[in-house]
């Protein structure tokens, strides 16, 4: 079962180019599909007590000229024309259009119970993208320093990098795949981040203990290589229990949980990919340059 | 096998499981839930600058006692009014029957004014001392209004000098109603009409009786989340809780056996203290933070997957059972030490940043994970000291080498 990981690093590191890569064209193309917390506007919630279809909706709307508004069916298997429950997006109403709006709604296509209603005003929406921002900063500029502190640089950026990678891939895929980017994705990031960089610690750990009774007779790629193969068990076993957790979450959990635990779902495997085929490998490589060219100095000095 | 030793474990497993079973459900009841839990209305005001009223301290003080006089008057259970920042203030109604009404009574500037034919403003509000709502004997919603001791002179001057015309009482530059003066009144009392609800009578009451905010506030957020919604989610994170715990405690079991069964116990303590500290902290358990406790729980068991993997590695390389548990303890906790702190790290970054929700979440984390070191180590060490000493297991087998 066992096969070589760092040998083959270049391997992983073009998969990994290759999702990213896939990632960012989509992010560049169709964007990403922000909740109003970004964007600002209002949302709408609605359980109907007939089912209705988009169509149906759109035109009420138009009476309203919001007929460019988000309309979307949820909780229904894809492909289905009309459903029970309802999420209209639009811009910002004031609270007398949104009354407007909710009445027209109720006349033409009958009651509804309103589930969530929520309005966000455009500033707070840009303010939720610089908070983001400066938080994930904040986080990964404490965690290179605590790195460097108990490990070495080198550590700190490759662990980072391998979290940087996570955070891609995560976008990425909910770029790709047109999910809800709401607030709750931005805590999902930060808590990917620290799993990600949990997790890869726990391997640095065990190539720091290792290099310490680092024997001759095994290349630095082989010790490494060995290190990755004894923390396996473990690694495979943490990210067990933690899917099964997110599964949970995301199977039985409710609709507001879904695009939360579905992040975590993608950040964590990423996490635990990237700790073992990226993190490392980058590591021993880059150690492994920076050696040949200590020597290689030291030999032209002697000279 | 030493009988004591072996009585004293199953004593305190007994306890712990007939402890958790007690006071796990009051226990989570108890903790104060969201709005995305218990349905509600979440409100941020924000206070702007017009040209006639430029904001300052002193006036978003005066602001929030407003609001708060506004919110006692709506009867709510433990409502929330907080300030954020320089011009910001959070309103959170918990399962308020009504939310568009109350969103609009908190926004309202309520400015009253009574002004005599030529449009010049005589009284204001602030001369006024009760306002009440009533049915009088025609079936008509009035508001009742008493005016102070300043109020009732320039009040008696103005309906002495308006007689035969009009006076106008105006909220917010808007006319409420323009009756025609008959007679001087020097009671200090005046009604307004024209309310059509009762309902409606009483808004206009507690909005004067709160006062007119000094400055313009604008709504700039709500967030209303009905009480189904808030029930369903309640529900279905409880469901998805107690799924993943199970599959996570028959897992331990399974690869750990016996140190599997020892972790579990340990992790129905670590899930009654997270409980417990979310309480003490005045915590508020939201959606996000329910999320943020179910993947505290599966990390928990990282740390003691860490030590058992160490202790088969020490049984492999030839020690006895109980110094293989030592060394397993000592070298992991390094380990568990170092990739916690970084976790907590983000966790910080999230409680920072965060608002409302995210701060829950990041709370339920962080405090998670320094429970977990806790249980993990400390409390699965205590309870496996004290089944090796009782001797009943000799093969390291079953301690899960």
């Amino acid at each position: 079962m066992k096969f070589d990981i760092v040998r083959r690093r270049y391997w992983w590191f073009v998969i990994s180019a290759l999702v990213i890569i896939s990632g960012l064209i989509s992010m560049v193309m169709q964007g990403f599909n922000l909740s109003i917390d970004f964007t600002g506007g209002t949302l709408f919630d609605l359980k109907f007590a007939q089912p209705v279809s988009v169509a149906q909706v759109r035109e009420v709307l138009q009476d309203y000229n919001l007929e460019n508004s988000t309309i979307q069916l949820a909780g229904t298997s894809t492909g289905a024309e009309t459903a029970t429950n309802v999420f209209i997006r639009t811009k910002v109403l004031t609270d007398d259009e949104r009354k407007a709006v909710q009445a027209g709604l109720s006349q033409r296509l009958g009651s509804y119970e309103a589930l969530r209603i929520e309005k966000v005003g455009a500033t707070i929406g840009s303010e939720l993208t610089r908070q983001a921002l400066i938080a994930l900063a904040l986080a990964s500029v404490l965690m290179i320093v605590y790195i460097t502190f108990r490990f070495e640089f080198r550590f700190a950026v490759c662990g980072i990098l391998a979290l940087l990678h996570d955070v891609l891939v995560t976008l990425g895929t909910f770029s790709l795949l047109q999910k809800e980017v709401d607030a709750s994705f931005v805590a999902a990031l930060l808590t990917i981040i620290g799993y990600s960089i949990n997790d890869t610690i726990v391997i640095f750990d065990r190539i720091r203990e290792n290099l310490k009774t680092f024997r001759k007779n095994e290349s630095l790629f082989e010790m490494v290589d060995r290190s990755i193969w004894q923390t396996m068990t473990r690694s495979i076993y943490t990210v067990m229990t933690v899917l099964f957790s997110l599964l949970a979450l995301l199977l039985f959990g409710g609709e507001s949980t879904k695009n939360f635990a579905l992040a975590m779902l993608i950040g964590v495997a990423s996490g635990s990919y990237s700790t073992i085929f990226i993190a490392s490998p980058l590591w021993v490589t880059w150690r492994e340059f920076s050696d040949r060219r200590r020597i290689a100095t030291k030999v032209k000095g002697v000279k | 096998m030493r009988l004591g030793s072996l009585t004293k474990f199953l004593v305190v497993v007994l306890a712990i499981i007939v402890g958790f079973a007690y006071y796990i459900t009051p226990l989570a009841l108890s903790v104060k839930q969201g709005l995305d839990l218990q349905g509600g209305t979440h409100i941020v005001l924000e206070a702007v600058d017009t040209p006639e009223a430029k904001v300052d301290d002193d006036a978003v003080q005066r602001v929030v006692k407003i609001i708060e006089r506004r919110i006692n008057e709506l009867g709510l259970t433990e409502p929330i009014v907080q300030r954020q920042g320089e011009r910001r203030i959070i309103v959170e109604l918990p399962g308020v029957k009504d939310p568009d009404k109350a969103i609009e009574l908190l926004g309202k500037t309520a400015l009253l004014e009574f002004q005599d034919e030529s449009g010049a403003t005589v009284l204001t509000g602030t001369d006024l001392k009760d306002a009440k709502a009533q049915i009088d004997q025609s079936k008509r919603n009035l508001v009742a209004l008493e005016f102070s001791d300043i109020g009732t002179k320039k009040f008696a001057d103005l309906t002495a000098k308006s007689i035969g015309k009009h006076i106008s009482i105006v909220l917010d530059k808007q006319v409420l109603t323009s009756p025609v003066v008959e007679e001087a009144i020097p009671g200090g009392k005046a009604v307004i009409t024209g309310s059509r609800t009762i309902e409606e009578a009483q808004r206009l009451a507690i909005l004067l009786r709160s006062g007119s905010l000094p400055v313009k506030v604008d709504v700039v957020e709500t967030r209303t989340v009905g009480p189904t919604l808030g029930q369903d989610a309640r529900d279905k994170s409880v469901n998805a809780f107690a799924i993943s715990s199970v599959a996570i405690f028959l897992f331990m079991i399974l690869f750990y056996r016996v140190s599997g069964v020892v972790a579990d116990i340990a992790l129905l303590v670590y899930i009654i203290l997270q409980l417990l500290s979310l309480k003490l902290l005045d915590a508020t358990l939201t959606l996000p933070g329910i999320a943020g406790i179910i993947l505290s729980v599966g990390m928990a068991v990282d740390a003691n997957v860490l030590i058992f993997e160490r202790f088969k590695e020490e049984i492999r390389a030839g020690k006895t059972m109980r110094a293989a548990m030592d060394s397993g303890f000592a070298r992991a906790f390094g380990t568990i030490f170092d990739s916690n702190i970084t976790t907590l790290f983000g966790g910080a970054a999230l409680f920072i940043l965060g608002s409302g929700p995210i701060k829950g979440f990041a709370v339920t984390l962080g405090v998670g994970i320094i429970i977990s070191m806790f249980t993990a180590i400390t409390v699965t060490r205590f309870l496996l000291k004290m089944i090796m000493q009782a001797n009943v297991i000799k093969s390291s087998k079953l301690f899960g080498a």
